[in-house]
């Protein structure tokens, strides 16, 4: 089952259903009138559950271990696409995968963090969490990317950038550092969407665009919530009370004026429906890039810098800040 | 009177039997004029460190400075010129206890934020400074430092000079959350501004430089340096060790670690740091492009 706990009701309401179907259909009582009521309570019980997901839920949803990831979404939503690999310099990051690819007809650079669908391929991804060789490659190809007039589209799905010892060596810091720095002004349009976690600044070195959406049921946060509870309270456990607090949910993010919009998912998650729910991204990701690829490159940069400038909470007085 | 008199009590701990100093010693010597080094235990006259800029005369180290400190013992007497002093946080999340944690940072540290920016010069060479202050909610960054240091770097723009940033930063300000996180962008991309139209970008890094600070601005130097012994990182030495079931080597995210990783130009002592800052505005004279 991949149910997760918020949504018990939802799948016990469905079992019985499946057992009255199943009734039905060995004996010759007819209970289609029982089943049809059922079958409209479970739909009013869907809206219910899912229309009042917390965000901690949502987290759940986020890291279900069946979420679509930047592969399956690839292939769902790009023609052709075609796989490059390496740094130049050092390695192979298989925690990040990028390529060259077509969008409805229009040669683009699709980018994303990739974590693994069992232990074995988390192993070689390290979990969707890159060093800085796979940073480094997404810069390598971004930088292409333009140089050849291509937009670039990001998928963002990672708990962060990974915490090792070689990394640390090989220049973390320096790496997330410079996608920010030259994301911002690269010549052609960026649109970011965060498809699972957007983790902290592992996220962010491939998170600077023109436009950035989320889908409804993924995170964007400067840290887990567990790393937040265990920070701020020394409590790992109020993880789910960091959750809330952090304002880490798409609609936060959308109120906060950071993303542009939230892409709607499939009921019950994106995992329910990897193609249906690569058909609700096409539909937002389509007009974005159309309504993007008009505008020129330097007001195209102008107006990305505008964008980032204009986030914060601050008061110019010291007295009275304002919310 | 007794030597220990001559110290600052930082701690004052509940003494089993009450030593009453003097009157007369009490007048004859303030107290909090030495100071001892955490490292080599030497004990100097404060007035000796600071005018040695807070480096112990022993063992050479780097005490911590605060933002004035820095502007202090680093720039021209008198060229300092403050931008944004008002700028304090909004407490954007409404998130708890937030507003007086900043509050009793305000009192204790007389700074409205964590962070000094301005306009002031080394030498006679102008530049745009912006100085960090890890005495204020460890250097954290929110939404004020990001628009600080963002505006800071927009001046250099109009200006056309350099800009230099010293970091202390234990990272993102947890409390204002994702919005922390956005202000490297901000700085980011502002400081790719500058740089596309010339201007010079100098970054040092002191102790502690770590998580979003270190993995935005402070990273974008022209010329990345830091001070000896700082702590410099993206990831915190416990959860990587954590994650890859090892110890550590003691020196590890050290400044002198970094150097010998390729990840900085120099580790700069505190002695030289003027003559250096000085030499390199001097070579990149002018600070941008004039257009």
């Amino acid at each position: 089952m991949t149910g997760l706990e918020f949504e018990k009701p939802v799948r016990d309401l469905q079992e019985r259903i499946a057992e009255l179907k199943n009734f039905t259909s060995t004996t010759d009582v007819d209970l289609s009138d029982e089943i049809a009521k059922l079958e409209l309570r479970l739909k009013k019980l869907e809206d219910d559950i899912y229309n009042s997901m917390t965000p901690w839920d949502r987290v759940q949803m986020a890291r279900h271990p069946n979420r679509p990831t930047t592969l399956d979404y690839i292939s769902h939503l790009f023609e052709d696409f075609f796989e490059l690999h390496g740094d130049r310099t050092y390695g192979d990051d298989a925690a990040i995968v990028a390529g060259v690819a077509k969008y409805h007809g229009t040669p683009v650079t699709v980018i994303g963090h990739q974590r693994g669908r069992d232990t074995k391929e988390n192993i070689k991804r390290t979990f969707g969490m890159p060093h800085p060789e796979g940073y480094r490659k997404a810069l390598r190809l971004m930088k292409q990317a333009e140089k050849f007039k291509r937009p670039i589209i990001c998928l963002i799905d990672t708990k962060g950038a990974y915490p090792g010892k070689a990394a640390e060596e090989r220049g973390q810091s320096e790496a997330i550092a410079r996608n920010i720095f030259e994301m911002a002004g690269l010549h052609v349009p960026i649109i970011c969407i965060v498809i699972g976690e957007g983790g902290s600044g592992g996220a962010l070195a491939l998170g600077v665009g023109d436009r950035l959406f989320m889908l409804e049921n993924s995170t964007y946060s400067v840290i887990s919530p567990e790393g937040a509870a265990a920070l701020l309270w020394k409590d790992a456990s109020l993880a789910k009370r960091a959750a809330e607090t952090m304002k880490i949910t798409a609609l936060d993010l959308h109120s906060l004026g950071i993303i542009d919009k939230i892409i709607p998912e499939v009921r019950g998650g994106a995992h329910r429906d990897a193609l249906g729910q690569a058909l609700l991204i096409d539909d937002v990701l389509k007009p974005a890039l159309q309504s993007l690829q008009i505008i020129d490159s330097d007001t195209l940069i102008e107006q990305r810098y505008e964008k980032y400038k204009q986030i914060g909470g601050y008061a110019e007085e010291k007295t009275g800040p304002k919310g | 009177m007794a030597i220990k008199d001559m110290f600052t009590k930082q701690k004052p701990k509940k003494k089993k039997y009450a030593t009453i100093p003097s009157e007369a010693a009490k007048q004859d010597v303030p107290e909090g004029i030495m100071q001892k080094c955490p490292k080599c235990k030497k004990i100097m006259y404060k007035k000796e460190l600071k005018k040695n800029h807070q480096v112990c005369l022993g063992c050479g180290y780097h005490y911590q400075m605060t933002a004035y400190e820095r502007i202090e013992s680093l720039l021209d007497e008198g060229s300092f010129r403050e931008l944004d002093a008002e700028l304090s946080t909004a407490n954007p999340l409404n998130f708890p206890n937030y507003d007086e944690k900043i509050a009793a940072d305000q009192k204790k540290t007389g700074m409205t934020e964590a962070i000094v920016t301005g306009i002031g010069s080394i030498d006679g060479h102008e530049a745009a400074f912006a100085i960090m202050d890890a005495s204020f909610r460890m250097g954290s960054m929110g939404s004020v430092v990001g628009e600080k240091i963002a505006r800071a770097v927009e001046e250099a723009i109009r200006l056309h000079i350099p800009f230099i940033i010293f970091t202390a930063s234990g990272g993102a300000r947890m409390q204002e959350g994702v919005l922390s996180l956005m202000q490297m962008v901000k700085t980011g991309a502002a400081l790719k501004r500058l740089s596309d139209c010339g201007g010079l970008i100098i970054s040092v890094m002191t102790h502690p430089t770590t998580g979003g600070v270190s993995a935005s601005f402070a990273s974008l130097g022209d010329y990345n340096f830091a001070e000896p012994g700082a702590l410099i990182g993206f990831a915190g030495r416990r959860i990587i060790e954590q994650t890859i079931r090892e110890k550590l080597p003691e020196d590890f995210q050290t400044a002198e670690f970094l150097l010998n990783c390729g990840q900085l130009d120099a580790v700069l002592h505190r002695s030289d740091m003027k003559e250096k800052l000085s030499f390199l505005l001097d070579i990149h004279q002018p600070g941008g492009d004039k257009k």
